[in-house]
């Protein structure tokens, strides 16, 4: 295509846009509406699964064994457990060092007060394995297994943790895949009313055109110029007010809930924007091109 | 060259446009097609420029069949042709030179060429002076040289004028007419539809008379001949 033909068909795509500007108007806020609760969601879920992601290294699956179980056995089993592919980590406690703990936690600086109990540890049946998974919705599967090991007398595990946050995961997803789709067919049909209706006033034009020998291809560009800018700029606002906005609320909760930053950290916005930028450009890109090219192919039969 | 060999054409209604029609033009020749309205004249143009198919014959034009033709031809092929109506069908928000450069530009020509053969086309029309004007700022006569500097400027072989003086006074109709005459002479076969009595007696060229779908007569140097 020559440079020439190029900005011919840009011009035209734009001249088309100022043409019926109100629909133009009205496809561009709702691709930007579409856009603006796509990044919303998108955000959230990042952020949610950064979360999950933080509990899975950090809340783990404790195995304590049953009374006087030999120390081989315990070493025999704690093989198996690392050979398990969901398993990350595992940690050993010893009695002595889960006593150790406990003095620490329980009698803090005082605790010669548990100098009674130096030679008769209350906790050396306590040895146990803190497991660390790579995927935390793999635990039930793990924890049922663990179950079912010979000398094991009991698996404790936060149910709940990983639970909740897989489930507020799944529901924002079933949510945002609703309401975007929603209005993805709100905009799909928009953009094509505005081709459609700049397809009616370029009649004239377009039967000169296919009179003087234009190609097809040429015909459609400004059309397909037209439905591009559409999803460009529609993309473009939202990702525009999203940017500041995130970077507000995360400053604002940061700054106000302070007490949340120990349970939840947020990304910053420079990590997850350009990932976020790329998706909602290429939507805005996809959707008006896709819907201008079948919308003008079905009016312009050459 | 342009032959047509027993073309039919019934539309989906069951209106019979042509009957068998069977013709030859030569290239550089100028013919004029004349008859009542509804005779199939306008369809026979529609075919020589593939925008209606035939139900029936072979259409050739300059050795190629328009009826095996691929439509991704389709394109490059009505390049060879130009095309002029009796409504001119000018863009209303272009001017007289943005209206001729359309023409080239839709078809991918360079800027350069453009600025090259437009002020041609437009000094050979008798517009040079008025090439920023609207069409609507323009009388009906300079209107069609400007619809048919359209149609030459990217230098087709066959001129179709369907009714090309339909909306022009006598005067007027006569200067489009040697002006079609003088595209003629420099080698391009014009065909022109019309149902102007003075014109076709005046110029005494080839005339196609049409009825009902049918070829009735095809003289040398013919007139008028049918009651309007």
């Amino acid at each position: 295509m020559r440079i020439s033909t190029f900005w011919y068909c840009l011009k035209q795509g734009v001249i088309n846009i100022c043409r019926n500007i109100l629909f133009s108007l009205a496809s561009i806020a709702t691709v930007s509406a579409c856009i603006f609760l796509f990044c919303l969601f998108f955000s959230i879920m990042v952020n949610v699964q950064y979360v999950v992601k933080n509990t899975e290294t950090t809340v783990g699956i404790t195995v304590f064994f049953n009374e006087g179980l030999d120390k081989n056995k315990i070493t025999q089993i704690g093989n198996e457990i690392k050979q398990r592919k969901e398993v990350k980590e595992v940690k050993f406690t010893s009695a002595e060092d889960a006593w150790a703990e406990a003095k620490k936690e329980y009698f803090g600086d005082m605790q010669d007060l548990a100098e009674g109990f130096e030679e008769d540890n209350p906790l050396a049946n306590s040895s146990s394995y803190t497991i660390f998974l790579n995927d935390l919705t793999q635990q039930d599967e793990l924890v049922s297994w663990l179950n079912g090991i010979e000398g094991v007398r009991k698996v404790n595990y936060s149910k709940t943790a990983a639970e909740g946050m897989n489930s507020l995961n799944k529901v924002i997803g079933i949510l945002s895949m609703l309401i975007i789709g929603v209005l993805l067919a709100v905009a799909i049909f928009l953009i094509s009313n505005t081709i459609s209706v700049a397809a009616a006033f370029r009649k004239n034009e377009n039967q000169i055109m296919k009179l003087i020998g234009a190609t097809n291809y040429m015909i459609r560009a400004p059309f397909v110029v037209e439905g591009v800018i559409i999803g460009l700029v529609g993309a473009s606002l939202p990702l525009i007010a999203i940017y500041f906005l995130y970077r507000s609320a995360v400053g604002y909760v940061v700054t106000k809930f302070s007490i949340l930053s120990g349970l939840f950290q947020f990304l910053p916005v420079d990590a997850i924007f350009p990932y976020m930028a790329a998706t909602a450009m290429s939507l805005g890109l996809g959707i008006g091109f896709f819907v201008s090219f079948f919308t003008i192919r079905k009016h312009l039969k050459v | 060259m342009i032959e047509l060999w027993n073309v039919s054409k019934t539309y989906e209604a069951g209106n019979k446009a042509l009957r068998n029609i069977n013709m030859t033009v030569a290239d550089g020749e100028f013919v004029f097609i004349i008859g009542r309205s509804g005779s199939g004249k306008s369809t026979l143009l529609k075919m020589l420029l593939k925008e209606v198919e035939p139900t029936s014959g072979k259409i050739v034009v300059n050795d190629m069949n328009l009826g095996k033709m691929p439509r991704r031809f389709i394109p490059r092929y009505r390049r060879k042709l130009g095309m002029v109506f009796q409504d001119f069908r000018l863009l209303k928000d272009r001017n007289v030179y943005e209206n001729v450069a359309f023409a080239q530009r839709v078809i991918g020509a360079s800027t350069r060429s453009i600025k090259e053969s437009v002020p041609v086309m437009l000094k050979m029309v008798g517009l040079s002076s008025k090439y920023k004007f609207f069409p609507q700022q323009l009388s009906g006569g300079e209107q069609q040289r400007v619809a048919i500097a359209r149609a030459l400027i990217n230098k087709p072989e066959i001129l179709l004028a369907d009714e090309p003086t339909g909306n022009l006074d006598g005067h007027n109709s006569m200067e489009i007419m040697k002006l079609l005459e003088e595209i003629n002479k420099l080698g391009t076969t014009v065909i022109v539809v019309t149902h102007s009595q003075e014109i076709v007696d005046r110029m005494k060229k080839r005339v196609i008379m049409m009825d009902r779908g049918t070829i009735v007569s095809d003289e040398k140097k013919g007139g008028y001949t049918y009651e309007n």
